[in-house]
């Protein structure tokens, strides 16, 4: 247009005064912000939505169950026909027992993964196995939970005579591996941001790779490493599938990971594939259990996040 | 002076490098570790599954047989379920993306928002399932419906999707965005002809990985209830159906031996269909990334 004979005259200024003067482009300029503003409120009412929806239900829980009887009860059977029991404790150890086997496989491994691909591996290896754990993090925790079942318990069987077809070991190692990518990257970006002249320091002064790796990379990076963990925890207690498959339904308040428990999440599962009604003071368990469950993993991704920022070292 | 004491230092030295091998094989073995875990899984899975893996699988519905049952009302209900989450979580997580790195201004709303976005994605998959059911199977009366299940999963997948668009629309560089408004576009005009362009890819990527997550996630499903023996195909968006995670938990569960067989084949179904999604978004990445 403005390079068109007999249209000289018209130079960019007044293109952009004709532009500014069109109301519809006004319009939308001034209507995109506060759609995409609503757009991004959708995530917070989905936190409001949870966190009233567990509140409601809890709360008419609390209405059929004593308070105190909840959170300090040792016995959990609500199917019971003619005395039903509602103290949440045996479902809280057999969380924290899975919690823990899984701790134990994946925080060694996991950091040890971390310490190789960060400290050790060249970088055509690391271009090998940071997608591979990346495929084992994508795996269903369905597939995981009938690995537990039909692979893990077979062979532990073997090695552990007494050891129940649901029980809280295998559920807990198999947690483990799934939470291990998790934990390696995560903990492998930690030593990744240490700074290499801290490497090339002790280097000179004559130390191993295992011990700059040990004194120098890890200590360095433990803010990054603990938070991981702590990430790696709220996974476990959150998990569901591989509890509920291998894990078994026998809520106990004990410390035997040999026979069958029951999780807070392998509960609700277990009464949502059952036919408790709605309204039955079993239906509104769930909520309480959910919120008892809610609370776990939001300490965790609180205590993560304060970990991370409150020491974090900068270099 | 003696700062270095030769002898003693030479004397330590080889349980030192003795140290370091033997954990450097630690650190290896630990690695490989996963690797070794994928693999068995994989063998067991294809060794457990394939025989049960054939065109009648595809096709039938469920059975009380196993050598009857297939997974068709999983399989296609999984489709429809994808086509309900694929569109709400991709709108809303790229919608509220770009609020946050186009439009809003440092404030304490912001940094709650974003705060919000990260404790989100720590809740416990089967926590939302309790709000999908409350929200929108009772509530909205939506039932065990398609729809409940699509909206239920894209809450769950929407903090995935707007980290990741967040990451992708910061990678586009800043002379792109100010040769635009040097141009005299607008600010809508330069986030649509520009910035989404460009940061599509990425929000691809990131996308289809969170979309997988939707499809292989069974707990939420199964605190809305949705139904495992089911002879029919979904007809819309408000009828029942199922989803192959379910039907999958369902035959798991089951105490008949062959059952797993059909599990293990319904776990490949499973599988296939998210390596198909996974490909998908790495050929995105390699195609049409682009660097600046």
């Amino acid at each position: 247009m403005v390079g068109k004979p007999g249209h000289d005259k018209l130079n960019v200024q007044d293109l952009i005064e004709q532009s500014k003067n069109k109301g519809a482009k006004k319009f939308i300029e001034k209507l995109m912000p506060k759609l995409l503003f609503i757009t991004a409120l959708v995530s917070v009412l989905a936190t409001v939505g949870i966190v009233f929806t567990l509140i409601f239900e809890t709360v008419e829980f609390f209405r059929r169950v004593p308070f105190i009887d909840y959170i300090f009860g040792t016995e959990w059977m609500p199917f019971s026909g003619t005395n039903p029991t509602y103290g949440i404790l045996p479902l809280i150890v057999g969380t924290l027992k899975v919690t823990a086997i899984a701790m134990a496989v994946a925080v060694p491994l996991g950091l040890a993964a971390a310490i190789y691909l960060s400290e050790y591996a060249s970088e055509s290896v690391r271009k090998v196995i940071k997608p591979i754990l990346e495929v084992l993090a994508g795996v269903p925790t369905i597939v995981y939970g009938f690995f537990a079942l039909t692979f893990v318990t077979p062979l532990l069987q073997e090695i552990i005579p007494g050891l129940k077809i649901f029980n809280a070991l295998s559920p807990g190692i198999v947690v483990g591996i799934m939470i291990l990518p998790t934990i390696a990257s995560l903990s492998e970006d930690a030593m990744s941001s240490v700074p290499k002249s801290m490497r090339e320091g002790a280097l000179a002064l004559g130390s191993t790779k295992l011990e700059v790796a040990l004194k120098i990379v890890v200590p360095a990076a433990l803010s990054g490493i603990l938070a991981s963990a702590v990430l790696g925890i709220s996974r476990a207690i959150g998990e569901t599938m591989i509890v509920s498959l291998a894990g078994g339904a026998t809520p106990k308040f004990d410390g035997q990971v040999t026979d069958s428990i029951q999780t807070m999440t392998a509960y609700i599962v277990q009464v949502s594939t059952g036919d408790a009604g709605y309204g039955t003071t079993i239906y509104y368990s769930i909520y309480a259990v959910g919120f008892t469950l809610f609370i776990f993993t939001l300490l965790m991704n609180l205590i993560a996040g304060f970990i991370s920022k409150r020491f974090r070292e900068e270099y | 002076m003696n700062y270095l004491h030769e002898d003693r230092v030479k004397k330590r030295m080889a349980s030192r490098l003795i140290k370091n091998k033997l954990l450097k094989s630690f650190f290896l073995g630990a690695t490989l570790l996963s690797l070794v875990v994928l693999a068995i899984l994989m063998y067991r899975m294809i060794s457990q599954g394939h025989a049960y893996l054939n065109w009648d699988f595809l096709t039938n519905f469920s059975s009380r047989f196993p050598q009857n049952a297939g997974i068709k009302a999983a399989l296609i209900g999984s489709l429809w379920l994808l086509a309900v989450v694929a569109p709400v979580s991709l709108l809303f997580g790229v919608g509220a993306a770009v609020y946050l790195e186009e439009y809003a201004k440092k404030s304490k709303l912001t940094t709650f928002i974003q705060m919000n976005i990260s404790n989100l994605a720590g809740v416990p998959s089967i926590v939302f399932g309790l709000l999908g059911l409350t929200i929108f199977v009772r509530m909205l009366s939506l039932g065990k419906s398609v729809l409940a299940a699509g909206f239920t999963m894209s809450l769950l997948i929407l903090p995935v999707i707007i980290v990741a668009s967040q990451e992708a629309i910061r990678a586009v560089p800043k002379d792109l965005r100010e040769a635009s408004y040097g141009m005299g576009a607008t600010k809508w005009q330069t986030i649509v002809k520009i910035v989404l362009p460009s940061a599509i890819p990425g929000i691809l990527t990131g996308g289809i990985l969170a979309l997988s997550r939707a499809i292989g996630e069974t707990a939420p499903l199964v605190v809305l209830g949705i139904p495992v023996i089911i002879h029919f195909l979904p007809e819309g968006l408000l009828s029942e159906f199922t989803a192959l995670p379910m039907q999958i938990f369902d035959w798991a569960k089951r105490p008949q031996e062959e059952f797993q067989y059909v599990a293990a084949a319904g776990i490949l179904v499973l599988m296939i269909v998210l390596v198909i999604m996974n490909s998908v978004a790495i050929i995105i990445r390699n195609k049409f990334s682009k660097r600046y």
